[in-house]
């Protein structure tokens, strides 16, 4: 493959991409902010972004016709990303909306971050690793990422967590499994740390389009 | 794990940086662009743009800055000031701003918070609160507006907890008894009001010396410190004022 990969950010018209697209262009991609489902399908990597509540996000989705284009490329097993509430959403339900379905990648609900804490948490905090993962290749500890969210994933069995970190008590920063990665913080936002997460995810898309 | 955030706060006119920052070796002290990179590199957890433009149809200079930063800087800013409608904020937060405030429009107006906060999420939705001791408000502590120049006869802590309903995400709270003075927060003020909500207190106004960031965390409760005048004078770098922190107990992100 020569250029640099096609990252498709889905557009489904809700908040500020703008800064995700910029981040994925200095990480290195050619990133396309987009509700084309032709491109989104030849894309070398897919991102759902995310912000505010997830029942909005859940409607946009669905109306755009977006949600059944991102399970599809999760399926695909292309290098596929969700930020935030676009992390959210690839969870089953979440507390936030009562009986809004999300797309069920995996398989459990988001919840309120627990505790006598402020929500939301609005801050820096250190991703506390739980296993090795290209995500977060090149980082050196502590790894600091920025969050702005009052809900996060349920840990479940552990198996597909990342990292956590610590707002009080473990708090569910980032999940992959096989393909899919996801951060409830904003690489985005993360300085040098968040584009250098946003330069690996680029190296996967990268090595799977130069093995297609 | 509770981390304290430090924040420095530029004044934009017409898109430029006034108050002249003094960074040594800027090109252009004016370019927020320019600005907001160098606050990053240094350390700064976020920035927040105040933007003083006299005339509002001036104001597409704002929305062009809020974009030119976004496409350079990764780390969140707000922009503030002379946000009066849902479209203002709109504008701006589609430019690549993270947050907006709202200040007058926002007393005038309360609904105003609610809609932001529906259509863009609570997270981008900042409350700036200038308050001002008074002896006829119950809780010491009247709200001001237009730059602290108006009286509105509302408590302050009546406010903060109205605008957390309405759905602000972050309450900017400026003393307008010491902001220009350096002497300090307003300790008791900033603690009755990170004590009275739920989502987080950004201190502001009276910063003079580093310990007077230590002070707005440790006894003022602030979950985030803003500072003007001793960043942008080159009095004290925001790693100076990090390590100052971190010496006291605080949390911070390390420059």
């Amino acid at each position: 493959m020569t250029g640099r990969p096609l990252v498709a950010i889905l557009d489904y018209g809700i908040g500020n991409l703008h800064s995700a697209q910029k981040g994925f262009e200095h990480a290195g991609a050619d990133a396309r902010l987009t509700a084309d489902l032709g491109l989104i399908r030849s894309a070398d990597g897919v991102v759902l972004p995310g912000v505010g509540a997830f029942a909005p996000c859940m409607a946009a989705l669905g109306r755009t016709g977006l949600d059944t284009a991102a399970v599809d490329a999760v399926q695909s097993g292309r290098p596929f990303m969700g930020i935030c509430v676009g992390m959210q959403v690839l969870f089953a339900g979440s507390d936030e909306a009562p009986g809004t379905p999300g797309l069920g990648v995996f398989d459990r609900d988001v919840r309120w971050i627990p505790g006598p804490v402020k929500r939301p948490q609005m801050q820096w905090n250190v991703l506390d690793r739980r296993f090795d993962h290209p995500m977060l290749t090149g980082l050196d500890d502590p790894v600091w990422a920025y969050f702005v969210h009052s809900l996060a994933p349920e840990t479940g069995d552990g198996t597909d967590v990342v990292a956590t970190c610590d707002y009080g008590g473990p708090v569910v920063a980032a999940v992959a499994r096989d393909s899919v990665w996801a951060a409830q913080f904003h690489p985005e936002k993360s300085s040098r740390v968040g584009l250098r997460i946003l330069a690996n995810f680029v190296a996967a898309a990268a090595a799977v389009g130069g093995a297609g | 794990m509770r981390v304290a955030r430090v924040i420095p706060c530029l004044d934009v006119d017409a898109g430029r940086v006034v108050k002249g920052v003094n960074f040594v070796d800027i090109r252009d002290a004016g370019d927020p662009v320019e600005l907001a990179a160098r606050y990053d590199a240094e350390g700064a957890d976020e920035l927040v743009f105040l933007d003083i433009t006299a005339s509002s149809d001036r104001r597409d200079t704002t929305v062009a800055m809020a974009r030119a930063v976004a496409d350079e800087v990764f780390i969140p800013f707000t922009i503030g000031g002379g946000i009066r409608t849902l479209d203002d904020a709109r504008r701006l937060l589609r430019a690549g701003a993270d947050k907006v405030s709202v200040n007058t429009a926002a007393v005038r107006r309360p609904e105003l918070v609610r809609e932001i906060s529906r259509e863009f999420g609570a997270q981008c939705c900042v409350v700036a609160v200038d308050a001002r001791s008074s002896t006829e408000a119950p809780s010491g502590y009247e709200v001001f507006t237009h730059g602290g120049r108006t009286r509105t006869g509302i408590d302050c802590l009546e406010w903060v907890g109205e605008a957390e309903r309405l759905g602000a995400g972050e309450i900017l709270l400026t003393s307008m008894d010491r902001d220009g003075t350096r002497k300090g927060f307003e300790l008791n003020l900033t603690s009755k009001v990170a004590q009275a909500v739920g989502v987080p207190v950004i201190a502001s106004g009276g910063v003079g010396t580093l310990d007077h960031l230590v002070e707005g965390v440790a006894k003022g409760k602030a979950d985030a410190v803003l500072a003007a005048s001793i960043f942008h004078y080159g009095e004290h770098t925001i790693a100076e004022a990090k390590t100052r922190m971190a010496a006291a107990g605080i949390t911070v992100r390390p420059a």
